[in-house]
């Protein structure tokens, strides 16, 4: 019997306990994320403190894994469970998926208020606007086809910005000559995918790159000019180290940092790690376009999706919204973590060069409409078609399919069986 | 009715003062089932009912989320179809191979080596006791570490061959973890090294369970060594064979954590597993349909290889 009294107790216990947190979750915001590295986990600390000011507490949850895939399986419970978190940081279709499912909460108001409409670049609103309903707040736009070369060693090679693909392996071949690695690669399925996406865009051009990859068109897909993509990726792929299979993209970063190799295709959040140790832009390290994709943009996006709350909770997930696409934020963000604001009409000031040419390239590209989601990172296409299309990527590099014709083939069979 | 009712009550108040001593009796019977009530519900739920909630939704058209609409086998197809795209292989099709070849490896080297280390182990030599624990460390670990430490150790720019190669032996070629038709076998070396072991452990406690006796008996009829290994020591392993063998199948099969760390999917996805499979298409492509066929396809082959096994032994001990 005292047993039973003291669980009994206890439970009272804990639902008064339950019942003090619902009241103290009015002013709080609960954010699921996986940005736990030294630099994010700094670039977060800029929005914690400005909602700080506004009396709104931060409840971190997070989990760790760099591609995320932890922390949307956490979600998934979390959801499930009808527990939801204020926000949640999510990547491109995963946004979409969840507000089919009704989950998402609604932000128009407060977009309207701020005027996102304008400031955010169209093909963004793709993936944060649901059926004309603000889901999400973006956080910032990452660009795919850089190249970051090290200085030093392209001064030794005595070589200049490539603006064609065959410049470009002119380039990879002196650097060769020189006894340098050419191209640093990490041999994972994204990473190649990834350089693929630029490689793409380069060989058949900004409205061949959206038939295929943003729209699958068939025709485009089985086409010879993507057979020729196949081709160049499997000129690049001369240049490598023969150690590259399964490296890390931070790695790879880390040869052309010391040296080791001259050059690696990669989104910008490889500034970063030049960043991180203490390079400079045009100093230390260039950053050029993709050669022949000068004035395209393919992006991939962070985003903060905003759940269905109880109205108890809107507050303080509206002041998230608001302090989240704010100048001050997008530009202390997007300085720290490498990639460039998600709302074009932010001062560049605090932008190192490589930053101000990417914003000045997004609010181009957006202008012309030439700025195009990854298929690689998720932005072209739902997940189940990005990894049909990542697995014959790297088949190809990986000699499991052995000639352009066959990856063609491959590519348009993979990518329907996805559909 | 009144006369019928008396002896009704005299022999309920004689069932009440017997009652309260059997209530007791009956509690005490009881006990264990009591006891044991919650975790036979739990293993009710959370294995049987997952597992018929798996195959539920293997028959649904389900991507993210669960759907609950019945179509037809459509994830079954698409496995089927895939079963037989070798050239270039599906991912399917390698993952399937794959544990063709990491099955019957990591089983038939982790028996035969943890067979052969006990019975050296027990030829009573000094240092038993210091041995046995190093042989036995490797199980202590994680195969996460197992997997990161076997990376850096295999991987050619790092582990094994640079440090050859630093030490004058510039020949020395070894890069089967970069190699995709290679790469499962360096899961198979990982695997092995982990487990081997465990099983000499598990052959050592057999041994030690075998009389002395017979073992003094057959040496007086002139029997050899080996002869006395084949013919009565290993036949009398035959129980430990079997566990050995149930604890490492599953093992085998449900791998998964070793070959994320050790290779991350290799090159071109080239080592992949059914269980790399099963994660990859349930939550990274949100093919959840797929990846519920593919992990009831994962049970029916465990079921296929075990069952008859253990049906054949325990139905050979019962006779």
């Amino acid at each position: 019997m005292k047993t039973i009294a003291k669980a009994l107790a206890g439970s009272l216990m804990a639902s008064t306990l339950l019942a003090g947190a619902a009241l103290a979750q009015t002013k709080e915001v609960q954010m699921l994320h996986w940005w736990t590295s030294g630099g994010e986990a700094a670039a977060l600390n800029v929005l914690k403190g400005d909602l700080a000011k506004e009396g709104f507490a931060w409840k971190d949850v997070p989990v760790a894994g760099g591609g995320g895939d932890a922390a949307m399986t956490a979600l998934k419970a979390m959801v499930a469970a009808g527990n939801y978190p204020t926000a949640s940081q999510m990547l491109g279709y995963t946004v979409l998926d969840y507000a089919a499912a009704g989950v998402m909460g609604d932000l128009t108001e407060t977009a309207k208020k701020e005027g996102w409409d304008k400031a955010v670049p169209a093909p963004l609103q793709k993936f944060s606007v649901y059926k004309g309903k603000w889901v999400a707040a973006p956080v910032n736009v990452h660009s795919v086809n850089w190249l970051w070369i090290n200085k030093a060693v392209m001064d030794k090679i005595g070589g200049t910005e490539p603006k064609t693909f065959d410049d470009l392996i002119a380039l990879l071949d002196k650097a060769k000559a020189a006894g340098v690695i050419p191209l640093a690669l990490g041999g994972q399925s994204w990473q190649e995918a990834t350089m693929f996406d630029s490689i793409v865009l380069s060989t058949g051009g900004a409205e061949f790159y959206k038939k295929a990859f943003n729209d699958l068109d068939e025709a485009s897909l089985k086409s010879p000019t993507m057979k020729k993509a196949f081709d160049n990726l499997g000129r690049l792929k001369a240049y490598v180290d023969p150690n590259y299979s399964g490296r890390d993209w931070n790695l790879a970063t880390a040869m052309v940092i010391k040296g080791d190799a001259l050059v690696q295709v990669m989104g910008d959040w490889a500034k970063g790690e030049f960043v991180a140790a203490k390079k400079e832009p045009g100093k230390d390290f260039l950053c050029y376009r993709f050669p022949g994709t000068d004035g395209t943009v393919i992006y991939n996006s962070d985003m903060f999706g905003m759940f269905n709350v109880p109205a108890d909770r809107r507050a303080a997930q509206a002041a998230l919204a608001t302090a989240t696409l704010s100048k001050s934020f997008q530009s202390a963000f997007n300085v720290v973590k490498g990639s460039v604001p998600a709302r074009t009409d932010v001062p560049d000031t605090a932008f190192d060069a490589c930053g101000k040419k990417g914003i000045a390239d997004l609010k181009s590209a957006s202008e012309k409409g030439t700025l195009f989601g990854s298929l690689a990172q998720g932005y072209g296409a739902p997940p189940a078609v990005a990894n049909a299309y990542k697995d014959v990527v790297t088949k190809f590099v990986h000699d499991q399919i052995k000639t352009s014709d066959q990856a063609v083939i491959e590519l348009v069979k993979a990518i329907n069986d996805a559909k | 009715m009144t006369i019928s009712t008396m002896p009704d009550r005299v022999s309920a108040s004689a069932n009440s003062s017997r009652r309260s001593v059997s209530l007791r009796e009956r509690l005490q019977d009881m006990l264990p089932k009591l006891v044991l009530a919650p975790s036979f519900a739990a293993v009710i739920v959370f294995v049987y009912g997952f597992i018929l909630w798996t195959i539920y939704l293997s028959f649904t058209n389900s991507r993210t989320f669960p759907n609950y609409t019945l179509t037809d086998a459509r994830a079954y197809q698409r496995l089927w179809r895939w079963t037989f795209e070798s050239d270039p292989p599906s991912s399917w099709y390698t993952s399937i191979t794959n544990l063709g070849i990491f099955g019957v490896l990591y089983i038939g080297i982790c028996l035969a080596l943890g067979l052969l280390l006990a019975i050296l182990l027990d030829q009573k030599i000094r240092g038993e006791g210091m041995l046995r624990p190093i042989y036995l460390y490797p199980m202590a670990l994680s195969f996460i570490v197992t997997g990161v430490a076997w990376k850096w150790f295999l991987d050619p720019g790092l582990g094994l061959e640079k440090t050859l190669h630093a030490w004058g032996w510039t020949s020395f070629h070894f890069d089967w973890i970069k190699n995709k038709d290679r790469v499962i076998y360096t899961v198979v070396i990982a695997g092995v090294w982990q487990a081997s072991g465990f099983v000499m452990a598990m052959f050592l406690a057999g041994l030690r369970g075998i009389d002395g006796e017979i073992m003094k008996a057959a040496q007086m009829d002139g029997a050899t060594t080996v002869q006395l290994y084949r013919r009565i020591v290993i036949p009398m392993l035959r129980p430990v064979f079997l566990s050995a063998f149930i604890v490492l199948a599953h093992m085998s099969i449900k791998s998964y954590d070793l070959v994320v760390a050790l290779t991350s999917g290799g090159p071109g996805g080239s080592a992949w597993l059914p269980s790399n499979f099963m994660y990859e298409y349930t939550f990274k492509r949100n093919e959840m349909a797929v990846g519920s066929a593919s992990a009831v396809i994962m049970l029916m082959t465990i079921t296929a290889i075990i069952v008859p096994y253990l049906y054949s032994e325990l139905k050979e001990k019962g006779r």
